[in-house]
């Protein structure tokens, strides 16, 4: 069974109508054909079939005006679907239909680039020797290595959140979700009793290596869901004698821990609110980045008196001259941009085995809305003094706060500030923003007594703390990085406003 | 590509076969810039009501009605409008259709901009707008993110048949054209020319012959 998704045609773009269906339920589709119609605003679309099989259900009638990501319909498999070759890659055909079912990926985000598919690990590959299906036609390659080829995902989701790799069109990157990644790479058997339950393995979150649903992930789910769900006899036709060995499920069932907690147990009292679109790409973004870095955190603690006396001072002609709020965030990217400049590493990302130093500072900042987290990119800071950055801080906050903010304004970043210090917070320890590799949190900044030339005075003060990406970045290179940065805040240069 | 003075049933047939070579990769993004014969079309959204004449009528005074599938209600394309209809492939990196609606808006406020006239966009109601008239339309089609339908700029269009529909279903602004808000004759030609410049600057394309 393959959702078929109401998609998301823009970024700022919550909702979808749709006009029409080009397929009754019943009728044969063929994967990339059209199969409805949407429109948004002045816009119409055209929406292909994510996958081959017979429409099964159309749950949104024309007219009807849903949330994206809304399942419109429902696409199954036919007797002997013939599957279409899946991507324009070069990939091993996939098999006849075994329990593998044409389900295609719904949609890739375009900007989370996964870390290069590890082209399917070894476990979930059946490798105690089953002799080939006779019966059947093609030599059906193993189903995870199939399943694993990029999909070419049709009319596609836009960039929603923070900071997209870089564009890079000579390097296919993996665009692989978690989602992605738990349906792909579950074994055999996992997708086996999915269908047999009707159960969409994409909701189970898995255990397993790389978040793969192990068998006891699936089981624990069936049964801790409401019995009154019915489960839809859905048998893979003519695949389930094929796809019958057990054997290479053990592996990959070994490889999972055995606790898994499900969210709630059954009778319990709760309220399930399906996640919004940023919501989940924000969840998608945090678990992938902490998978990939290797996050170290490092606290300093900056004295910024200075910072308040200059801005005091400051303060009155920024806003008579240039009708800008001063506040301590652009002194904080200035002597974040000076030091990113002196320590480059600090502004790179990592390709595989190699460092990318960005040649420009793209400065992120993280901003928090009340549907959720979003991070506008203030470009070439670099090139910006004070005022500038000041500048460029308002208009993207307030347009992020609008929602008129452009695709491209919330990507290309190459380093982030975030201040929860705003809310209160002493320090935290965040979560870099991938492909960056630091991230620098600004605490509350507030009057505190400190040690000065042996007596006890009152000074503004605040915890900075850098998290970065000990893979490129050596705790030497971040906290000299962080030295320079409290140097030029503790003695900003006046010259310069 | 500049078309000349087209049916709109031929101009529909000249998008579908490019859209289809635009996915094949057979052909670059294009734009065509062309005029109607006068027409009336209902996007996908368009309500009946809208048309306030029965269909005989309006094809009795000869007008065409047609149903197009794109985006929008229903409006009134006729010489001496400019009509743009960009075949672009908006994958990859463009892949947000109100970010196009709003390029289109964008190349249509600098080509006032040319006329020193003041164009602006309203919020929620897409199009480009001069004080409460609105001079230019959008109405969009994407299919596998190549882009057909576009907009049509009223250069010296006959605005009387827009008196006989609910322009985009907007019941309380007007319609104006370039040649009401200057005051004189202005060549299309010369629209055409400005129109293509500010959307290669717009869509940062450069003119192919």
């Amino acid at each position: 069974m393959t959702d078929v998704i109401m998609p998301q045609m823009g970024e700022s773009i919550a909702e979808g109508t749709v006009t029409k269906w080009m397929k009754n339920v019943g009728d044969k589709v063929v994967r990339d054909e059209p199969l409805f119609e949407i429109s948004t605003d002045k816009v119409d679309a055209e929406i292909p079939a994510p996958a081959s099989g017979v429409l099964r259900e159309i749950r949104v009638q024309p007219g009807q005006t849903v949330p994206i990501n809304t399942v419109v319909g429902v696409i199954g498999a036919e007797g002997e679907a013939v599957v279409k070759p899946a991507a324009p890659t070069p990939a091993p055909a996939p098999p006849l239909a075994s329990t593998v079912e044409p389900e295609t990926v719904r949609m890739t985000a375009p900007d989370f680039a996964a870390p290069k598919p590890t082209p399917a690990p070894a476990p979930a590959a059946p490798s105690p020797t089953p002799a080939p299906p006779a019966p059947s036609a093609a030599p059906a390659p193993p189903a995870s290595l199939a399943s694993s080829a990029p999909p070419s995902p049709p009319p596609v989701a836009a960039v929603v959140l923070p900071s997209a790799p870089p564009p890079d069109p000579e390097k296919p990157r993996a665009e692989m979700t978690i989602d992605d990644l738990r349906q792909t790479r579950s074994s055999p058997v996992v997708r086996k009793i999915a269908s047999e339950h009707g159960v969409d393995i994409r909701e189970i979150p898995g255990t397993g290596v790389s978040g793969r649903v192990t068998k006891q992930d699936i089981l624990g789910h069936i049964e801790g869901r409401p019995a009154a769900e019915p489960a839809p006899a859905a048998p893979a036709p003519a695949a389930s004698t094929e796809s019958a060995p057990a054997a290479p499920a053990a592996s990959s069932e070994g490889a999972a821990p055995a606790s898994f907690v499900p969210a709630f147990r059954p009778g319990e009292r709760v309220e399930i609110v399906p996640m919004s679109p940023i919501r989940k790409k924000t969840a998608e973004h945090m678990t992938l980045s902490k998978r990939i870095s290797a996050h170290v955190s490092t606290v300093w603690e900056i004295d910024m008196t200075r910072i308040d006396q200059l801005r005091k001072k400051y303060k009155q002609s920024y806003q008579d001259r240039h009708a800008v709020k001063l506040t301590y965030l652009p002194f904080i990217m200035k002597a974040t941009v000076d030091a990113l400049k002196a320590f480059p590493v600090l502004n790179s990302s990592v390709d595989g085995e190699s460092i990318v130093y960005k040649k420009d500072v793209n400065l992120g900042m993280a901003v928090a809305l009340d549907w959720g987290l979003i991070v506008p990119v203030v470009k070439g800071a670099d090139e910006k003094n004070v005022l500038g950055l000041a500048r460029a801080v308002i208009d993207l906050a307030e347009r992020a706060r609008t929602k008129k903010l452009k695709v491209d304004e919330i990507q290309g970043g190459t380093f982030t500030i975030t201040n929860p210090g705003v809310f209160g917070n002493l320090f935290g320890t965040p979560i870099i923003n991938q492909p960056q590799v630091a991230i620098l949190g600004i605490g509350t900044i507030e009057k505190r007594p400190v040690v000065r030339d042996d007596a006890i005075a009152i000074r503004t003060m605040s915890y900075f703390c850098l998290t970065f990406d000990h893979r490129v970045v050596d705790g030497a290179d971040a906290d000299k990085f962080m030295g320079q940065v409290k140097q030029t805040l503790q003695e900003f240069d006046e010259s310069g406003l | 590509m500049r078309l000349g003075r087209l049916r709109y049933a031929t101009g529909l047939a000249l998008q579908e076969q490019l859209v289809e070579q635009r996915k094949a990769s057979q052909v670059p993004d294009t734009l065509l810039l062309l005029e109607h014969d006068p027409v009336f079309t209902l996007g996908r959204n368009a309500r009946q009501e809208h048309v306030l004449f029965p269909e005989e009528t309006l094809r009795a005074q000869g007008y065409e009605v047609f149903e197009a599938g794109r985006g929008g209600d229903v409006t009134f394309h006729g010489p001496g409008q400019l009509v743009a209809y960009p075949i672009l492939d908006l994958a990859p990196d463009r892949k947000d259709v109100h970010r196009y609606v709003r390029d289109l808006e964008e190349v249509m406020i600098r080509l006032c901009a040319d006329y020193d006239v003041s164009a602006r966009r309203v919020q929620g109601r897409t199009g480009c707008w001069v004080a409460d008239e609105k001079i230019g339309a959008i109405g969009v089609r994407i299919s596998r993110w190549v882009s057909s339908h576009g907009l049509a700029f009223n250069v010296a269009t006959d605005l009387r048949a827009f008196g006989l529909i609910v322009p985009c279903g907007i019941s309380d602004k007007g319609v104006t054209s370039l040649r009401k808000l200057l005051d004189r004759e202005v060549a299309m030609s010369d629209v055409m020319g400005r129109l293509t410049t500010h959307f290669c600057a717009v869509f940062g394309h450069t003119l192919a012959a």
